[in-house]
């Protein structure tokens, strides 16, 4: 049952379109920082670009998606209308009014700050108040996956609450919490300097209220497409869920342990103890474990599809699987990207390796294989399996989607391959030029041609994935059916109320950020002489 | 079973959540604040409530250590991009009058004969800043010194304004122009070394950051060599200091004999 169809749809609508906007400019700026573009002789508009992109590729449009789909699935999982629509509305021009305002700056390169904000630096105001829009709108969202599920709850009491709205709920709290963090930053700290009431800010407090955020919100990025794994995957290829409680055990670790890890992103920073790294470090660790859970998981529900099939031997089953369903190679890629940037996350907690690659071109290339690959392309399997359901009107062309998704795995895989290796290498990542003709850096040159080959096959892919879309909207009406989400081989009659609630994992979450962030912050905010003075972008 | 049945020890999904929980933290917590911290043998601790403190990210001095003396003052001006914005005509009138001890090195009119800088047309932010630090010696010279020292506040504000008011004249040392080199529009990235042009113009400004068109060959290559040697230490963070050490000789000649072509007017005009 989708009622508010669309609500859903301009989400998704506007998501793909800044995400389109964005991609272009990540093709761009890979271009003309490489062996083959010409220098534009202008860092400043190198920056102005990294920061469009990351504001949009970070802030905008994966809120977005997961907006439009917790919709989606609030309606369609609990089978009842969505109570405050008008609410959704007004989340929904929150985001788009504050995305202009932010841009806008950006564009004038007045706030070239890029979207991880980097204090001392400061932009212009209204850049941050738009980014303080875009988090205001999507925590409307977060107040109606609640209500909602607290409104199904009162209709079915002690009923097994879908295992896809428990999931968008929990993704929902997660992202409630982490925001905290940079919503932290930005109103106590840098839009006091950026409205010019203060000069002089504390950057590494700064920093350490980002990194409460920067990384849990990776785990909010992937929720959709964890999200997808379990409860459309297997629908999609004819199979079921192999477990349910598997799966809400995997979506309350991420709620407890998404949280209390972000310092591993400050490993280098002096301003943070060595003891409070290495706790953070161990439960990055921890957060490896919902991950595995998954892929035992959905590897073993993908089996059961095949096996249905006819599939058999120890192996032999893979063949019997359903290839040319977008869904399964849209999962496959997932799955490959995941384990190859999963890999590459273990070296980036880990307290002592990390040093080796800190800071270089390894980490963009992790978190584009991460988040751009193993998670966005999930996020194109929820568009297409969706959009059926939202226009009325089937996408035909299966050879085009596939196109697309093969594309899309093969452009991240040739852009980040490389970038992991000039990393290991040494390259620094944030810089906007290189000169290739130095001797020191020549050979990296071969390396860094190959990732705009990527680069372009991925801008192709997004051209083609939006055209499927927009051709999807004028395709001939057929009626789609219910919107239905995967069964579980055992689906749950009951389920014990800790599975069936988030109360006690929010309040470990809540918990483990106290003991994890709750010294560092309070030390660094109560220590005199630890502000340095502002750096005005643009300013004289 | 409602959810007030479930924060309790009957339910063992409470017991075993919060226990494993509290378990993972306090394993990692002995590990990561006593533990770890006695694992580095270079490390001398008096007992365990120092190990914690220190891997607690306290701040802490061992009583055997003495504080290194701070032996020359550091630059303590603070400037933002409101820093004497709008000046009055009064400013700059009494700037003007002060001025006139200030022209025998740099010239009548701002514009210098004897190596010292051109101050006409120079940011206020910056002229604010030097004087600021000559006066408390964050940065010495044996002529500008003295000149500095019985300034006051409202005296080096209105000099600041009055320099930034005038117009940017050519210097009376021109010499053809020299084309780009590397160091100033792309810096030398393996070296840490930022392009000049990214603060000083060409590409963007910095504020506290002066524009280099037209000024003293020498000079330039003396406040370089002045930073690469440590004896020049009034920029806050060592932006300079880093920057001068990582340059080559040629470099440094290459940055100052470009900067000196310049005409003044091709300024970028960002104020």
């Amino acid at each position: 049952m989708l009622a508010n169809r669309k609500l859903i749809l301009a989400h998704f609508w506007l998501a793909f379109a800044v995400f389109g906007i964005a991609l272009t400019l990540g093709a761009w700026q890979i271009f003309i920082r490489s062996p083959i573009g010409t220098w534009l002789s202008n860092p400043e508009l190198y920056y102005r670009s990294l920061t469009a992109h990351g504001t949009v590729m970070g802030y905008v449009f994966p809120t977005l998606v997961a907006m439009g789909f917790g919709y989606a699935i609030s309606e369609s999982a609990l089978e009842q209308r969505l109570v405050g629509v008008r609410w959704a509305w007004a989340g929904f021009w929150l985001i788009v009014t504050g995305s202009i305002m932010a841009v806008i700056p950006v564009a004038l390169g007045r706030a070239s700050v890029l979207y991880t904000f980097y204090p001392p630096l400061i932009g212009n105001v209204f850049y941050y108040l738009g980014v303080v829009l875009v988090v205001v709108g999507s925590w409307i969202w977060v107040a109606l996956m609640s209500i909602n599920l607290r409104v199904w709850r009162k209709a079915h009491p002690g009923e097994p609450v879908p295992l896809a709205m428990f999931a968008n709920v929990a993704g929902s709290y997660l992202w409630a919490w982490t925001a905290v963090g940079a919503a932290l930053e930005l109103l106590l700290q840098i839009i006091p300097v950026a409205a010019g009431l203060k000069a002089t800010i504390d950057a590494g407090l700064a920093r350490v209220f980002f990194s409460w955020t920067l990384h849990a919100i990776v785990y909010f990025w992937l929720m959709p497409t964890y999200i997808a794994y379990y409860t459309i995957v297997p629908r999609a290829i004819g199979g079921r869920v192999y477990s349910d409680s598997m799966a809400r055990i995997s979506f309350i670790l991420f709620l407890v342990v998404a949280m209390p890890i972000g310092m591993h992103h400050t490993f280098a920073d002096p301003q943070v103890g060595a003891g409070f790294k290495f706790i953070h470090s161990a439960f990055t660790a921890l957060v490896a474990l919902p991950t595995l859970l998954t892929v035992f998981t959905i590897c073993a529900s993908v089996e059961i599809a095949a096996r249905l099939r006819g599939g058999r031997g120890l192996f032999g089953w893979i063949r019997a699987l359903p290839w040319d369903n977008p869904m399964m190679l849209a999962l496959a890629f997932s799955f490959v990207m995941l384990g190859f940037g999963g890999a590459g996350g273990l070296i980036n907690m880990s307290y002592q390796l990390d040093t080796s690659i800190h800071n270089t071109q390894w980490i963009t290339g992790h978190f584009h294989l991460i988040f751009g690959g193993a998670i966005v392309i999930m996020y194109f399997a929820i568009a297409y399996d969706l959009w059926p359901h939202l226009t009325g009107r089937e996408l035909t062309n299966l050879r085009l989607i596939r196109t697309q998704l093969w594309l899309w795995f093969i452009g991240m895989i040739v852009t980040t391959f490389p970038w992991h290796w000039v990393g290991i290498l040494g390259m620094p990542r944030r810089m906007a030029y290189f000169d290739f003709g130095d001797p020191a850096i020549a050979p990296q040159a071969l390396s860094v041609t190959f990732s705009v080959i990527g680069g372009f096959i991925l801008l192709a892919s997004g051209i083609i994935f939006i055209v499927i879309l927009a051709r999807g909207m004028r395709a001939p009406q057929a009626e789609a059916g219910p919107y239905r989400f995967a069964m579980a081989v055992h689906q749950p009659i009951t389920v014990p109320v800790a599975l069936n609630t988030h109360a006690l994992w929010v309040a470990l979450m809540i918990g483990l950020t106290l003991t994890n962030y709750g010294y560092p912050i309070l030390n660094l905010a109560l220590s005199e002489g630890t502000s340095v003075p502002a750096v005005y972008v643009g300013a004289q | 079973m409602s959810t007030r049945d479930l924060f309790t020890l009957h339910n063992s999904h409470f017991r075993i959540g919060v226990g494993l929980t509290a378990a993972i933290l306090i394993v990692t917590a002995i590990g990561g604040f006593i533990v770890l911290p006695f694992a580095q043998p270079w490390v001398q601790f008096a007992n365990v409530w120092d190990a914690i403190c220190s891997a607690a990210g306290l701040p802490q001095r061992a009583a055997s250590v003495t504080a290194p003396e701070q032996t020359r003052r550091l630059s303590e001006v603070v400037l933002t991009s409101n820093t004497l914005a709008r000046p009055s005509q009064e400013a700059i009138g009494r700037g003007a009058t002060l001025a006139q001890r200030c022209a025998i090195c740099h010239g009548p009119t701002g514009v210098s004969r004897a190596d010292s800088p051109n101050l006409a047309g120079q940011y206020a932010a910056v002229i604010y800043k030097e004087l600021l630090d000559f006066r408390s010696g964050a940065r010495s010279n044996a002529v500008m010194t003295p000149f500095a020292t019985n300034l006051t506040d409202q005296e080096i504000a209105d000099l600041s304004n009055y320099y930034a008011y005038l117009p940017r004249l050519p210097a009376y040392h021109p010499t053809p122009q020299l084309p780009k080199p590397n160091i100033v529009i792309y810096g030398a990235p393996m070296r840490g070394i930022a392009p000049c042009g990214s603060c000083h113009g060409s590409l963007d400004n910095k504020a506290g950051s002066p524009w280099l068109e037209g000024q003293s060959e020498a000079y330039m290559k003396a406040q370089l060599q002045a930073f690469a040697s440590g004896e020049r230490r009034n920029d806050i963070s060592q932006q300079m200091r880093n920057i001068a050490r990582a340059m080559t000789a040629q470099e440094i000649e290459q940055a100052a004999a470009y900067y000196a072509s310049q005409p003044p007017d091709v300024v970028k005009a960002v104020d």
